[in-house]
């Protein structure tokens, strides 16, 4: 790890403003993700700016009956606080089926959409990976790449967003709420703020230098049955290799989001159209441009066999 | 004491300690976070300086530069060690690559670097500037491509049949297998995997002038010290090792390894101690690992189940070209037919170094050859259970027949494990048992485990309290030593447990046999009691009578009609050794087990989750059936990450394992494990040693993979030769959900 200086923020413009102004500075929070990449010298900030102290740990109801929450609030309090086990079911079932207890008592709900891939050689710096060193190369690719992404990704990387949480959002229409180093207010649609990784893996999301989440909003609660199944190798403690998110309404049309296949939420409405076509029909549609490895061609089946397994328990 | 005779009658017979269900004596300490492992030893080098090892970047090749001048100018650094700049370092009878020195690289993630600073995050800061050019050169990285050219193991050229050929040859296999009616001719692949044990390796190394202490982690304090002595080309006397508390080895610390040897360096370099501890993700690449197998099995029977012919070839390949992982161990030992043979080649490989981990050979060997009689079985159309009662053997080893078998009830064990695990319940026919979208089968496994006893000392001493201390170089690996050991000294001298104080893992006590090879157990409980013994006649010589003679209970003695109180005989102590007799080489000690579990698969999704296991073990005596049972369930969940999740990745281009770390590396959780129950056998082995008891910790582990496999295979209709039985080996084949 590299030694660093740290400051903790006090208010949102004023933590923008400490990154935006200081060389190489990343936002700290739960930390449950960034300290384990420092000390793999995978980030090698000189700066921390800690904005545990911002005061954004809250769920609030906002005006339109939707739900609005803080950037700070944990996993483990978002996945309980009532109105999400209510309105969205899929939600707390997405997060109660990432990480561990006790990483999701320190893992922020804005952090966590910050979670960097598992691509076990991006972890290792030995290895060629263009995302940790530009133009270095991908080992994934003709490597072992069972667990990585089979759509959205390039030539460059094929790498996948690896967390749960966003994917439930993506299902939901979640808007990520952020504030700039400059005291602009800006919200961004969950479904445009990961980037696909092109030939630029390392910029991850849209967000500018120094632009920090402030909070996730959730519109007015979509009813109809949630569904969260997250298919891995072991129980729990592990990344899924497909996960289905989806919400079934009473006259079978729906949404649904998968996970564990790209570098974001996976999600299209054209997909969605389908639904009361079956599984097969949705998966054609979502996975139309997929390039999967040898590796991880089982992946679209796998996303269809789950996805018609959450079908066949929302008709009964 | 010399054992060179079967045990009759003895007092553990009559144990009223022994064999009683025994909470671990050092159990408060491991809960409460108090027995010192050796990364924690503040106490004993309160002023060591703290190491970081840099691991290779490359598989194979040399170390063209490294230049370490921004590191040793780094805040805190005292010295930097490059490989280099040393000659190698490193060989002994128990590790071939050089776990430290020199340019050449043998594997990825060896040890070519340390850097040693007063803390521990200066030290790894500083190891981060160290530039390294590398010329790689190409390597075998793929056993599939290079089996097929594999010499036989240990073969050296030796002619078929002639001496050196290590094939095991009885009857004619070729005639019978091709004559017989029901034949099965499968190949099973079984992947490299890790000990991943919790505590990673970890050593404090520190001079006194030529005196070197290692204050580590290690199952076999005399091979730790006898092989730094050949890898530092300095006398054992000079060394001593003390580990007394092991936060899990399974193999992966039986010898010496880099944390040790690196530690030795730096802290002479330093000039004061060091500390090591391997960073986890250098765990799978720098230290051993147990080496993947592709098994080749040929079963040939009778329509009514009696096998004619049994064939077990085994490939796998090491750093070494010798060694490897030999899956045909308990062929010869399990089933009978009259033609046989067995052979196993070991290929040279250029990935990391594969040695022992837990049930070496065994272990992998089961998965392949229990699968294989399941699927004979099958095209029997018999009962499983009842194909392997059908091929029990009497009284002597089946592929061995000069050699008898000393105590086995596998048929009780599969009988009475039937019974208990509900086995009529299960369809013959797979795929129809349903339970909505789940899929439900059962499968079961026989289980056989070597049972070796080695030579093992002790030293005994009472004081004048009455208070006993056993001292002995054992080790508890998490595994109940210190207990079994206390509860044979209470035995031998007739001493509630809490007079007996059990201390473990220094080089300066006897040499016992240490832990591994499930012989832990059995042969350190066998050398205290030899320690007692002793202890005995010299309280019988101090008190006049004949300690073989008095019976020892309840803190007194009676002799010849006399009474004494233990602690008239004050400070007493004695040295004692338990040695084996030839009479042993007649004889096959053997532990054995029949394994069951019963799976439910998804349908729509192939996930597995095992929702039962039962393992009835035949193991003699039980010398705490509460250590006992979780040494088998440890090894059953072991067994089951083997089953379904564990497998070392080889990236064939680069050459090394690829998930390397705990999240990678997919070990059971506790949402893996369901319901586990172990029963013993109440049987006496009178082969193995006084006690009667054989080691249990291995047997766990040989078979329970099997059984979840035929359990996936009775679910699903759909049989996986590939292990880990992953989802998407299977999922195209899945049944259609209803």
């Amino acid at each position: 790890m590299r030694s660093f200086t740290y400051e903790r923020a006090v208010t949102p413009a004023a933590a923008a403003a400490a990154v935006a102004s200081s060389e190489d500075a990343k936002f700290i929070a739960g930390g449950t993700n960034l300290l384990d990449l420092m000390k793999l010298e995978i980030e090698t900030p000189r700066h921390l700016v800690d904005v545990q102290d911002l005061g954004l740990d809250r769920i609030e109801d906002t005006p339109g009956g939707g739900l609005r929450i803080g950037t700070l609030v944990t996993n483990t309090a978002l996945s309980a606080h009532p109105r999400v086990r209510r309105d969205y079911a899929v939600l707390t079932r997405a997060i109660q089926a990432g990480a561990s207890g006790q990483l999701r008592n320190k893992a922020t709900t804005g952090g966590n959409l910050l979670q960097r891939t598992r691509c076990a050689y991006f972890y290792d710096p030995n290895m060629p990976c263009n995302k940790r060193r530009p133009g270095s190369g991908c080992a994934a690719l003709g490597g072992h790449s069972r667990q990585l992404g089979v759509i959205g990704t390039s030539d460059a990387c094929i790498a996948t967003y690896p967390g749960d949480m966003a994917v439930a959002m993506r299902v939901l229409d979640a808007t990520v709420e952020t504030i700039t180093p400059e005291g602009r207010e800006r919200s961004i649609p969950i479904a445009d703020f990961h980037r696909l990784w092109g030939d630029t893996p390392h910029i991850e999301t849209v967000l500018e230098p120094g632009e920090l989440i402030t909070a996730v909003t959730l519109p007015r609660p979509p009813g109809g049955q949630h569904f969260y199944h997250k298919v891995r190798d072991r129980r729990s403690y592990a990344f899924a290799l497909v996960s289905v998110a989806a919400v079934i309404l009473p006259d079978g049309t729906g949404r649904v989001a998968f996970g564990g296949v790209a570098p974001k939420p996976w999600r299209s409405e054209a997909a969605d159209a389908q639904i009361r076509n079956g599984a097969a029909a949705v998966v054609r549609t979502a996975f139309a441009d997929a390039r999967p490895t040898e590796d991880n061609a089982f992946k679209i089946p796998l996303a269809e066999r789950t996805l018609a397994g959450v079908l066949a328990e929302a008709r009964s | 004491m010399d054992f060179n005779a079967p045990a009759g009658d003895n007092l553990f017979d009559r144990a009223t300690v022994v064999g009683k269900s025994t909470p671990r004596i050092d159990g408060p300490l491991k809960t409460t976070g108090t027995a010192p492992y050796a990364y924690e030893r503040h106490e004993v080098a309160s002023n060591a300086a703290y190491g970081w090892i840099v691991g290779s970047a490359i598989a194979k090749g040399r170390i063209s530069a490294m230049n370490v001048e921004d590191a040793r100018r780094a805040p805190g650094v005292i010295a930097v060690l490059a490989a280099p700049e040393m000659e190698p370092i490193g060989s002994s009878n128990w590790n071939y690559a050089p776990l430290f020195g020199g340019r050449e690289v043998a594997h990825y993630h060896q040890a070519v670097a340390c850097v040693v600073a007063e803390t521990f995050e200066q030290a790894r800061a500083a190891a981060a500037l160290i530039r390294t050019d590398y010329e790689r050169t190409s390597g075998e990285f793929d056993l599939a491509a290079v089996a097929p050219d594999a010499p036989l193991a240990g073969s050296q050229g030796g002619a078929e049949g002639g001496a050196g050929d290590p094939r095991t040859r009885r009857g004619d296999f070729e005639s019978a297998f091709a004559s017989a009616p029901v034949t099965v001719d499968q190949t099973y692949h079984t992947p490299d995997e890790s000990h991943a044990m919790m505590e990673p390796h970890a050593t404090i190394a520190a001079w006194e002038g030529d005196q070197l202490t290692l204050w580590t982690s290690n199952q076999m304090i005399q091979w730790a010290k006898t092989g730094m002595g050949q890898i530092l080309g300095i006398s054992p006397e000079n060394i001593r090792v003390d580990s007394p508390y092991i936060g899990g080895g399974f193999g992966g610390k039986l010898f010496i390894r880099a944390d040790a040897v690196v530690a030795a360096l730096a802290s002479r370099a330093a000039k004061r101690p060091v500390k090591i501890a391997l960073q986890r993700p250098l765990m799978f690449n720098n230290t051993t690992h147990r080496h993947a197998t592709i098994q080749r099995i040929r079963l040939g029977a009778e329509r009514d189940g009696r096998i004619t012919a049994i064939a077990h070839e085994n490939w796998s390949g090491n750093i070494t070209g010798t060694g490897g992982e030999d899956g045909t161990l308990q062929t010869p030992k399990l089933y009978t037919a009259p033609n046989r043979m067995t052979a196993n080649y070991v290929a040279q490989l250029d990935l990391p170094e594969g040695n022992a981990m837990r049930a070496p050979g065994e272990a992998p060997g089961h998965m392949a050859l229990e699968v294989a009689m399941d699927e004979l079985a099958e095209a029997l159309g018999m009962d499983p259970v009842e194909l392997r009662l059908r091929n029990e053997p009497e009284g002597r080893v089946p592929g061995d027949p000069d050699t008898l078998i000393s105590d086995r009830h596998l048929a009780r064990c599969l009988r009475e494990g039937a019974e208990r695990f509900g086995w009529s319940a299960r369809s013959p026919t797979p795929g129809a048992v349903r339970e909505g979208r789940w899929l439900i089968g059962m499968g079961v496994a026989g289980g056989y485990r070597a049972a070796p006893a080695r030579q093992s000392a002790a030293f005994v001493r009472l004081g004048a309290d009455g208070r006993l201390v056993v001292e002995t170089d054992m080790t508890d690996i998490g595994t109940g030593s210190y207990t079994i050991i206390a509860q044979t000294a209470a035995e031998t001298m007739g001493v509630p447990l809490d007079r007996v104080t059990v201390e473990l893992g220094d080089s300066r006590y006897p040499v016992s046999a240490g832990s591994g090879g499930q012989w832990g157990a059995a042969s350190s409980t066998a050398g205290v009691y030899a320690a007692c013994v002793n202890l005995r006649r010299a309280i019988g010589e101090k008190l006049g009578f004949d300690g073989d003679a008095a019976t020892f209970a309840d803190g007194s003695i009676r002799a010849g009609g006399r009474s004494f109180a233990l602690t008239d005989a004050g400070r007493v102590s004695a040295d004692g050794e338990m040695t084996y007799g030839d009479f042993k080489r007649d004889y096959d000690v053997g532990t054995y087990a029949g394994h069951f579990c019963e799976v439910a698969v998804d349908a729509y999704t192939g996930e597995t989750y095992i929702r039962r296991m039962l393992a009835v073990c035949d193991a003699g005596r039980i010398l705490n059936p509460l250590s006992a049972r979780s040494q088998v369930i440890g090894a059953m969940v072991m067994a089951a990450g083997a089953a379904l999740t564990e497998e070392l990745a080889v990236d064939t281009r680069f050459g090394y394992f690829v998930n390397h770390d705990l999240a990678g590396y997919e070990v059971p959780v506790h949402a893996d494990i369901p319901h586990q129950e172990v029963v013993f056998l109440d049987t006496l082995d009178p082969i193995i040693s006084p006690m009667k008891a054989k080691g249990v910790g291995e047997l766990g582990i040989c078979g329970p993979a099997a059984a979840v496999a035929n359990a996936i295979y009775n679910a699903t209709g759909v049989r996986i030769r590939e292990y880990p039985l992953t989802l998407d080996k299977y999922l195209d084949r899945l049944p259609t959900p209803v």
